[in-house]
């Protein structure tokens, strides 16, 4: 099974480079970035170029060496794959250059929602979008008669009904794992609230407020119907207890949905009763309490010119519409010409048209990120309460922000 | 040895030293004391898959101009060791004017991510390494006194715990004692408790860590006394036995006094080993619970804006902490060295 699996993704890939455009580059091409299926799709399509060698790094820890490995002169990677949150660390150590003239010169396949302007220049192309969104097990809900919730509301309401017809202890899912997830959930669960990161036009903050503690108290109602162990539970974890059948309801990936069901070890009525939709919202809001997502490429700045040719003529034949296939096409929400959305798309289409907030493209968001994983496990655990975690996580941020020029 | 041997013996390493240990030292020192220059923000407008939007970025002509002329960064001084992310002195002034009791005080002092670690370090270093110690020193007794064609075996299997590397190790135990895990789910059964995960408390976070890194380290002092144990003087011992001293007497007044300076040489490096504990607190994914120096290190430097300043503050303080802790023993070292001469 796996093996035909195999053979036959490879002689579809073999005939998409004899048949399709072919590829021809004169430099080395070195690309690094985020792990999971559509990446690596897009990087093995880059690979099919010939004349150049074309090498991927492709891994979870992408973001603590991408700067690194672009700062360099010159740079070890020509290319990082990022999202609209990492290219801002990529902006503000200015190590990625400008595309419009290879745009220009190689660009013609690519429509242009593609292309990602800062300031009128084109710094990323992208080739997908992503949000978190509702996965859930059909079965689960029939048994209990609720239909799929459209709310968190709802769903804690399901969840109660779950646990106490004894179908499942812990019915709720979630990336709650100190550290980024964390963040990640707060950052959904505020902008699902209505709520504001910073005072506008200003790198200083503004959570510690009632939507702030509104959005904390609902993660914590939510993790009371989670795995005891899910300040230790990322993305992996949460999606290994759906598997297993443990968990009913979680708000998951979009590019995580198409392969949710097919890991070895998966219980059957999972394979079977799994299914999505779009994002929920909270507390009566019309938002969806979800950020939203782009993954692109950029080219880094400190290579020959030669060099950045390639790379860009590289990803562009990574993302051509003809690398869209069977295997593919299900793996993402591609943003490339002629992509037909399957089924495992409606959670991230639900959320476009929901006109879910973008993840915030700051250069001191990240600093927010990170202060706010670090400081508001204390009251997951219940050591503190919701105000005392948004004014540690203020305090955290701004001691961080003055450390890096951004507040005085 | 004649001082000029000596010095053309030692040559070699000192230069080494001064140019891997003395030279980065003194680099993040004086990186500790810099930081970044201040950011020079402008709006832009920013479009792509959803649409166009107003927001902030940084000029890089601005902050290239900055950064020129003054290619070292900002000279801050004693600010960063002094924030909230590290020493934080207001934040303890503050809570020291605010609280009315002792506990009330350390409860405040403990929300500040510095102490926080520092609460873990120590107390993870004070139980430890007399621990490691004296598992270490019982595991030896125990060994040679097998008989000599099991020793071998015994050996091999007491050191396995050293042979796994401890990020690797901690993954798998972390798998293990995972609620749904081989000792997760029988310390549930054994404690009669379906919902008892050893991974959502704090206080279990701790026991497991320490007890982990006994488990880790205690092969190490267990080899050291293992051999100091092979140049026991026989004669005392028989004098002790006909003496009438009994097995106990035999080694608390022969064998551990024999032993001491091994047990210096353990806390030693065992001391210095445990104030930098990192790699269990990963493997466990503990930092809800647990963090420490070295992870706050880890910390600033791994995340999307790396907080380099933040990094090398911790550092020198996490250097001026082994210092201090391993004063007392230099201390003992020296007057050993002292009254052998």
């Amino acid at each position: 099974m796996k093996f035909t699996h195999i053979a036959l993704a490879s002689s579809v890939l073999a005939f998409a480079a004899t048949a399709g455009s072919a590829c021809e580059i004169s430099a080395r091409v070195n690309i690094v970035g985020n792990e999971f299926p559509a990446i690596h799709s897009v990087a093995d399509a880059a690979k099919e170029c010939t004349g150049g060698e074309v090498k991927a790094n492709l891994t979870a820890d992408h973001q603590k060496i991408n700067v690194a490995g672009m700062t360099g002169n010159p740079a070890e990677y020509t290319s990082a794959i990022i999202a609209n949150s990492s290219i801002v660390a990529l902006m503000n150590e200015d190590v990625i250059r400008p595309l419009d003239d290879l745009v220009a010169k190689h660009g013609d396949g690519l429509q242009k929602t593609q292309l990602i302007t800062i300031d009128g220049k084109i710094m990323a192309v992208a080739f997908m979008a992503n949000a978190q969104h509702l996965v859930y097990r059909a079965d689960v809900l029939e048994e209990i008669g609720v239909e799929p919730p459209k709310s968190y509301e709802d769903l804690l309401a399901a969840a109660k009904m779950i646990r106490e017809k004894g179908i499942m202890e812990n019915p709720v899912g979630g990336a709650y794992k100190a550290g980024w997830n964390l963040a990640q959930e707060f950052n959904n669960m505020y902008l699902g609230h209505g709520g504001s990161f910073f005072e506008p036009g200003s790198a200083k903050v503004s959570i510690n407020n009632e939507q702030g503690v509104a959005a904390l108290e609902m993660m914590k109602s939510l993790s009371e119907y989670m795995n005891p162990d899910f300040l230790t539970h990322d993305s992996n974890a949460t999606n290994t207890e759906f598997r297993a059948g443990n968990v009913a309801l979680m708000n998951m990936w979009g590019s995580r949905a198409a392969t949710l069901a097919d890991a070895d070890g998966v219980v059957q009525e999972v394979k079977d009763h799994m299914a999505i939709s779009g994002p929920l919202t909270v507390a009566g809001g019309s938002d969806a309490a979800s950020t939203l997502w782009w993954d692109g490429w950029t080219v880094a700045k400190n290579i020959p010119d030669a060099e950045a040719e390639a790379t860009f003529i590289a990803l562009t034949h990574g993302i051509r519409p003809e690398m869209l296939n069977e295997e593919t096409a299900p793996q993402a929400v591609w943003l490339i010409d002629g992509y037909e959305p399957t089924d495992a798309a409606q959670g991230v289409f639900e959320a476009v048209q929901m006109s879910t907030s973008p993840y915030p493209m700051l250069p001191y968001m990240g600093l927010l990120h990170t202060a706010l994983g670090a400081e508001l496990s204390d009251f997951m655990q219940g050591k503190e309460s919701a105000a005392q975690a948004l004014a540690d996580t203020e305090a955290a941020y701004t001691a961080a922000a003055k450390e890096k020029g951004f507040l005085n | 040895m004649k001082h000029r041997t000596f010095f053309w013996f030692f040559l070699p390493t000192g230069l080494a030293m001064l140019l891997f240990i003395a030279l980065p030292i003194v680099s993040v020192l004086f990186q500790s004391v810099h930081t970044p220059h201040d950011a020079v923000l402008v709006t832009v407008e920013n479009c792509g898959p959803f649409g166009c939007k107003e927001e902030t970025t940084i000029d890089q002509e601005a902050t290239r101009a900055l950064r020129d002329a003054e290619p070292l960064g900002k000279f801050v001084g004693l600010q960063i060791y002094f924030d909230r992310g590290h020493l934080a002195v207001s934040e303890v002034a503050e809570a020291w004017r605010s609280t009315d009791s002792i506990s009330g005080f350390l409860s405040e002092i403990n929300d500040l991510p510095f102490y926080r670690a520092m609460a873990f370090t120590l107390t993870y270093t004070f139980t430890v390494t007399p621990l490691l110690i004296v598992l270490g020193l019982m595991i030896a007794l125990a060994v040679n006194s097998l008989n000599r064609h099991l020793k071998g075996l015994v050996i091999f299997f007491s050191l396995l715990p050293m042979i796994v590397t401890p990020l690797i190790g901690s993954l798998i135990l972390f798998w293990m004692i995972d609620s749904r895990g081989v000792l997760g789910s029988a310390l549930q059964y054994l404690a009669d408790d379906p919902t008892l995960s050893l991974k959502a408390s704090t206080g279990l976070t701790w026991i497991m860590l320490i007890v982990y890194g006994v488990w880790n380290s205690a092969p190490f002092a267990f080899v050291v006394f293992y051999a100091g144990l092979q140049t026991l003087p026989q004669d005392q011992l028989e004098s002790a036995q006909i003496d009438g001293a009994t097995r106990w007497q035999r080694i608390r007044y022969v064998v551990i006094p024999h032993l001491m300076p091994l047990v210096t040489f353990v806390a030693l490096i065992q001391l210095m080993d445990n104030f930098r504990v990192f790699e269990p607190i990963i493997g466990f994914n503990a930092e809800a619970h647990a963090t420490s120096f070295s992870w706050i290190i880890f910390n600033d430097m791994g995340g999307e804006t790396r907080l380099l300043s933040s990094a090398a503050t911790t550092s020198v303080l996490t250097i001026l902490g082994v210092a201090v802790l391993l004063t007392p023993v230099l201390i003992r070292t020296w007057q050993d060295f002292k009254g052998k001469t």
